[in-house]
C-alpha cells in the first residue's frame, strides 16, 4: 500500500527529509516504524506519537494507508 | 466527516501589536458583549546553559493543527456562553519579545471569559502539533518543548 510519511521538528533533522512516499507490504503501523527505525537509527533517541490521516493512535493500529505523521513533542503558544 | 476544511489559524511571522488593536477595535459593533479576554503568548529570551534564546522558529502540521485548532473552538463554544472568539498562531521566525500566539474571548458577562481563555490556551499548547526550534544568539538551535 500506498503511504505518505511526513517528519516534523527534530525528526525532520534525523530524517533530512520533511516527507517520503513508499510502498509497504505490512500491516501495523509498528512495523513501519521498525523499518524507519534500521534505516533513522537516531530516530530511538527521541520521544514522538504517530498520528494517521491527521489523527492520533496507538502504533499497534493498522495501517490503512494515507498519510503517516512522526510528531515529537508540542511546543506551540 | 470533516466536510469543510477548517480556516486557518496560522500567520506568518510575529502578530503585530497593530493587528490585535484592530481585532478589539472591530469588536465595537457586537454590543451584546460586555467583557473580552485576551492572551499573547510571547518569545521569551531564555537563558540555557549560558546561551540566551533570540528567537523562535515556529513549524507545523498545519493540515491537522488546524482541524485541532478548529475542535478547540467548537468545544469551548459548547462549554461556555461565548459571543465570540479569535486564535492566531504565528509560523517562522518569531524574535524575542514578539507576540506568537493571539487568543481573545469575547460573552456577555467577565466570569466566562476568564475560564473560557484558560481552557483553550492550556489545550493549545497539549493538543496543537505546532514545533518551536528555539534559536540562540551563537545560531545554535534546541528543541522547544510545553510542559
Amino acid at each position: 500500500m500506498h503511504i505518505t510519511i511526513k517528519y516534523f521538528g527534530q525528526i525532520a533533522e534525523i530524517t533530512q527529509a520533511k516527507e517520503e512516499s513508499v510502498e509497504f507490504s505490512g500491516h501495523l503501523i509498528s512495523e513501519l516504524l521498525q523499518v524507519l527505525n534500521t534505516k533513522y537509527e537516531n530516530l530511538k533517541t527521541i520521544d514522538f506519537k504517530v498520528a494517521q490521516n491527521q489523527e492520533l493512535v496507538s502504533i499497534e493500529k493498522e495501517l490503512t494507508g494515507g498519510e503517516i505523521a512522526l510528531l515529537p513533542p508540542f511546543s506551540g503558544g | 466527516m470533516k466536510n469543510k476544511k477548517p480556516k486557518s489559524v496560522f500567520k506568518e511571522g510575529a502578530i503585530a501589536s497593530e493587528f490585535i488593536g484592530n481585532s478589539i477595535y472591530k469588536h465595537q459593533t457586537k454590543t451584546s458583549i460586555g467583557a473580552h479576554n485576551i492572551f499573547l503568548g510571547q518569545v521569551r529570551a531564555d537563558e540555557i546553559n549560558g546561551k540566551t534564546v533570540s528567537a523562535i522558529e515556529y513549524t507545523a502540521y498545519e493540515d491537522m493543527a488546524n482541524q485541532k485548532f478548529h475542535e478547540i473552538r467548537e468545544s469551548a463554544f459548547e462549554k461556555f456562553d461565548l459571543t465570540c472568539m479569535h486564535i492566531y498562531h504565528s509560523l517562522g521566525t518569531v524574535k524575542v519579545g514578539e507576540i506568537c500566539l493571539f487568543v481573545f474571548v469575547s460573552s456577555p458577562r467577565r466570569k466566562v471569559v476568564f475560564e473560557a481563555l484558560e481552557f483553550i490556551v492550556e489545550a493549545i499548547k497539549a493538543d496543537v502539533p505546532v514545533f518551536g526550534k528555539e534559536i540562540f544568539e551563537d545560531s545554535s538551535h534546541q528543541w522547544k518543548i510545553n510542559n
